[in-house]
């Protein structure tokens, strides 16, 4: 058995802050058929707060999301939001929450049949909570804010390029004013300056709504550029918590290994030919 | 040797019969789950309008053909059965009976089939390999709701009209080919055409279309809301979608024709 670097995780932040986080996993648990993904995953998100969680391919980042976001089951333990657990909410309660939160997807996740306002709009729409022109005008109040013109509204985002759809789904998630926006590999398949462009957006719309963000990436330069704290996610555990500073320093071989991007050290990749 | 052969034999069938029995599971799942959103609001009219034009508008060409060149068929494939008779009176009564009861349902349900239970599959299943359906749920929508009841209720409500307009036409398909072709006398194949029709032969084919129009939309979300690895995963869930609709629309329409006209 191979023994892993005692991790700091979650006590820092309930230690700091002393209030109630905004988000909490508890020991998550979650198998696909024999392969274990997710081996008690613990972790405190305080309020306010940017937290990015940092790994390989296959440890479970996107499996810790899609938990939160309730689009998976953990087999076993708890995620608190506010201090509610999500497994214990009805359906309205649990669609109460989602209200409160924004997703920025890999891949953007636009729909196809809906046009580039629309899109931005869809939950202002679908909750009628405004008029349909009202929608349309946050909606480009929301793109200008991640630096798109108006004229963008009405395209569809077949027609868009990577870094406008990934801007485009940006203004989707905090159409709403969300207390906690979610970010999945927000840099995936741009350039490095269209990356750095998108980081940037990212600080400004989250310091602006001032929300409690949590990024999951294997980008070190995004990490850096978005974070107030680091976690390490590998074998399903977070191995280590800390902020950007104590991330330069530490000397934890695994996370000082995936930071300097070297092949050689304790995480092995699995090649199989 | 032998046994181990023997052994992976029952191996093989075991797990067909249990991907079988876990499949069937999880589509009645995936229907009730249907049928209990059907009655959640909110009710999406806008999509639900969309998808009555897309599976009644936009399918009706392809219904109109079919259901025309059937009921031509018929009629040509019944006089040279029954040409040692006076024929006018079973040609119309057999083009009456074959195309209200069997071939305008079948052949709609099998065509519709074609048409919208592969776009529904390849649609759903692209939004799934893209996140789109996760991104819906993240927005407080709920998938079911959104995607899948406007398009069953589509389904169920589109195809007996679909297959009320063939019933008309594939009837005139057969009146076509009685008068102009084997000159018969319009007014008396009218007047036979009128005399042997019942409510019961158009009420069944309707009750057959509802039933196919279900099987299709739901087999067509079904695949696609349940597709994954790529691009290979829509195709499959594409052929899944038509091969299963087309299966069932069989099996029902036996089961049906056995409910309202053998017991």
């Amino acid at each position: 058995m191979k023994l892993l670097p005692k991790a700091k995780h979650g006590m820092v932040s309930r230690k700091q802050s002393g209030e109630m986080p905004k988000l909490r996993l508890m020991g998550v648990y979650k198998a696909f058929g024999k392969k274990k993904v997710l081996n008690g995953v613990d972790l405190d998100v305080a309020k306010g707060e940017t937290l990015v969680i940092i790994g390989g391919s296959g440890t479970g980042k996107s499996v810790t999301l899609k938990c939160i976001l309730g689009l998976l089951q953990p087999d076993k333990g708890g995620i608190e939001f506010d201090g509610q657990n999500l497994a214990d909410l009805t359906q309205a309660e649990r669609d109460e929450v989602n209200s409160k939160i924004g997703m920025l997807f890999q891949s953007a996740a636009l729909f196809d049949s809906l046009s580039v306002w629309e899109n931005v709009a869809f939950s202002l729409l679908q909750n009628k909570t405004v008029s349909k022109a009202e929608a349309k005008r946050i909606a480009i109040q929301k793109l200008a804010q991640v630096g798109l013109n108006k004229d963008v509204a009405e395209v569809y985002p077949a027609d868009l390029s990577g870094g406008m759809k990934k801007r485009v789904g940006l203004a989707r998630a905090i159409a709403t004013n969300p207390e906690v926006i979610f970010f999945d590999e927000p840099t995936t398949g741009l350039d490095p300056i269209m990356s750095d462009v998108i980081n940037d957006l990212i600080v400004s719309t989250v310091k602006q709504l001032g929300a409690t963000a949590l990024t999951i990436t294997h980008d070190m330069n995004s990490a850096k550029k978005i974070a107030d704290k680091i976690a390490m996610l590998y074998e399903g555990k977070i191995i280590w918590v800390g902020t950007v500073k104590e991330l330069e320093k530490t000397k934890n071989p695994y996370v000082r290994q995936f930071v300097a991007g070297s092949a050689n050290g304790p995480i092995k990749m699995e090649v199989k030919v | 040797m032998k046994s181990e052969i023997r052994w992976q034999f029952v191996d093989k069938v075991g797990r067909v019969v249990l991907n079988f029995f876990a499949a069937a599971g999880r589509l009645g799942l995936f229907a009730s789950e249907t049928l209990i959103q059907c009655f959640h609001r909110p009710f999406y009219l806008k999509a639900f309008g969309a998808q009555l034009i897309e599976i009644g508008f936009y399918s009706l060409p392809v219904v109109a053909l079919t259901t025309l060149f059937s009921g031509m068929v018929i009629a040509l494939q019944t006089y040279t059965g029954f040409s040692s008779f006076s024929s006018e009176g079973p040609v119309a009564m057999v083009v009456l009976i074959s195309v209200t009861r069997e071939l305008a349902p079948v052949m709609a349900g099998l065509m519709v089939a074609g048409r919208i239970g592969a776009s529904m599959a390849a649609e759903l299943g692209t939004m799934r390999v893209t996140e789109q359906i996760d991104a819906l749920t993240t927005l407080s929508t709920n998938p079911f709701r959104y995607l899948i009841v406007p398009r069953v209720l589509a389904g169920i409500v589109m195809l007996p009209i679909l297959v009320l307009i063939g019933d008309i036409i594939g009837i005139c398909g057969g009146y076509l080919i009685g008068i102009y072709k084997l000159e018969f006398n319009a007014s008396t194949y009218l007047m036979n055409t009128w005399t042997y029709l019942q409510a019961m032969d158009i009420v069944s084919g309707m009750t057959k279309a509802a039933v196919f129009g279900f099987i299709i939309t739901l087999l067509g979300c079904y695949n696609g809301f349940y597709s994954k690895g790529g691009a290979q995963g829509v195709g499959q869930a594409t052929t899944n979608a038509v091969v299963s609709a087309s299966i069932l629309i069989l099996i029902f329409n036996y089961i049906l024709t056995e409910v309202f006209f053998a017991l």
